[in-house]
């Protein structure tokens, strides 16, 4: 893989739940515009990983930079400041707004108004059915709906890095193919990074360029996404499939 | 008939300060979960500071806009310094910190201002049925409602603080700081009790003049619902005509075990209160 200049790049990053280490000593290169895949048995610290670089969970050692810049200690709020955004498991939808008013937040953070409804429209352009639904409570979303309006959310603050963990959790596959196909589109016309966390390796590595293999919270194997399919050794031994 | 109607207009006029205050306890406890036991104590305070503005200038409004003021700064301070370094623990721990602080500000109130009851003055004219004043209650809690709905529903800062509070890391990732909502939260909850407390007060101000109005308050948050502000509303209404009632029908004695029962009555039939949101069960 290319590493000369990547947009997030993690290095030694360590992290654990009291005496508990979940992350020890991650480092990681992520390209400018990849879509890349954090694989691992449950319990590798995919999540983990997620929750430190965007800051929710503290880095006990070890540096997350963010094109250059060093965000390893900001507060999460800030991370979108920088143009990272994370969607975590779930996606995060408050189900208590609207559909309109999830939407909003997203891009609160940003002060031009102009810019704001700019980016609503694009965000309602790529996910019409949320358009239908933007007076709805977000609680009365479907599970799709919801992953949708999770994405629309993060991607109102325009941001260049985006983590998503495990957006096809419970979710038909025809609508995973839609976000996949939804997050490429974004990759080629914005220049969009993707790095997302997967249970179901086999088809996280189909829709991905790049795979990294977690294991008890260090990567073991990091490759393109071909040639982790291809290889049946470590498939069987870290995939499990 | 007569009768009826003096008691209706009384009991609109002090369940206006019953739902403001219950405003302001639901407030804060929709964004922390932490009943605030020390609303009285710092509405208190503002009115104490009001009385003390209103004697050097001679004039009212002044003390007033003084309490508003106080009540603004006292609850920010109380999440900032008190609150927020035992917040995240269990909601218990800050119950206690509330209730340890409505101790110390009645005992400091008492120290500063002594515990003999102070005349405090009302607001408008006082005689008569549905006086001045009595509209002037109804009406400053109304357009306090109404401020507070706007503020919730059409503004950035008011989706920033809702969304604090359903969903504090959802909130973060989107850019939101949290701990500064929290803290705006309680400052509006505070500010609406001064005001409550500036309606509640008069004709004397001593430390426990709000107690009863409190425990009606609590009363009326609890059969709206504790995490529904319009329940508040309608449940500081709700209490305020019923206890008019029970005391010019049956009698004055029986208002506190009247807000007893109603209570007991409303949490038997629906125990979440009135006008609580059905809660998805977390799994």
């Amino acid at each position: 893989m290319p590493d000369d200049d990547p947009i997030l790049s993690i290095e030694e990053l360590s992290a654990g739940y009291g005496a508990v280490t979940a992350l020890d000593r991650v480092t990681m290169r992520v390209p400018r515009g990849a879509i890349c895949a954090v694989l691992g048995a449950n319990g590798a610290g995919k999540t983990t990983l997620l929750r430190t670089v965007s800051g929710l969970k503290r880095a006990s050692s070890g540096r997350v930079l963010l094109d250059g810049a060093d965000v390893t200690r900001l507060p999460a709020e800030r991370h979108v400041h920088h143009g990272l955004v994370h969607v975590p498991e779930g996606g995060g939808v408050i189900v208590e707004l609207s559909v309109e008013e999830n939407l909003r937040l997203g891009g609160l953070w940003r002060a031009g108004r102009r810019e704001r409804a700019e980016r609503r429209e694009e965000v309602l352009e790529l996910f019409p059915r949320l358009r239908e639904r933007l007076g709805a409570p977000a609680a009365t979303l479907s599970g799709g709906e919801r992953q949708m309006l999770a994405l629309g959310r993060a991607l109102m603050a325009r941001p260049r890095v985006l983590l998503l963990d495990e957006p096809s959790l419970g979710l038909a596959p025809m609508v995973t193919r839609q976000i996949m196909r939804t997050l490429r589109d974004l990759r080629a016309a914005q220049g969009l990074t993707v790095v997302l966390v997967e249970q179901n390796a086999r088809s996280a590595l189909a829709i991905t360029d790049h795979g990294f293999v977690l294991s008890q919270g260090a990567v073991v194997v990091s490759d393109t996404s071909q040639r982790l399919l291809a290889d049946d050794r470590m498939r069987h031994a870290y995939l499990g499939f | 008939m007569n009768h009826f109607i003096d008691l209706t207009l009384s009991g609109l006029s002090s369940g206006a300060v019953y739902a403001a205050l219950a405003l302001s306890l639901v407030i804060i406890y929709q964004a922390t979960r932490v009943v605030n036991f020390a609303q009285p104590a710092l509405a208190l305070i503002s009115v104490y500071i009001a009385y003390t503005v209103s004697q050097a200038t001679g004039n009212y409004w002044l003390g007033f806009g003084a309490a508003l003021v106080t009540g603004l700064v006292l609850g920010a301070a109380t999440e900032r310094l008190l609150i927020r370094p035992v917040h995240g623990r269990s909601p218990l721990n800050a119950i206690i910190v509330t209730l340890g602080l409505l101790l110390v500000l009645q005992g400091v109130a008492g120290m500063v201002w002594s515990n003999e009851p102070h005349s405090f003055s009302y607001p408008l004219d006082y005689r008569g049925r549905f006086s001045a004043s009595d509209w002037f209650a109804l009406g400053s809690v109304a357009a306090a409602a109404l401020l507070l709905f706007a503020l919730y529903r059409f503004t950035p800062l008011g989706l920033r603080m809702r969304a604090a509070a359903f969903h504090p890391e959802a909130a973060r990732l989107s850019g939101v700081r949290v701990g500064l909502m929290l803290t705006a939260g309680w400052a509006i909850a505070s500010l609406i009790g001064a005001l409550a407390g500036m309606l509640a007060a008069p004709p004397f101000i001593f430390p426990n003049v709000l107690d009863a109005v409190f425990v009606y308050a609590i009363a009326a948050a609890v059969v709206g619902g504790l995490d529904n502000p319009f329940g508040a509303l309608v449940g500081g209404v709700l209490i305020g005509l019923c206890l008019s009632y029970v005391s010019g029908y049956a009698g004055p004695e029986l208002t506190t075990l009247a807000a007893l029962a109603i209570l007991v009555l409303v949490l038997s039939v629906r125990p979440d209160g009135l006008f609580s949101r059905p809660t998805a069960r977390k799994v």
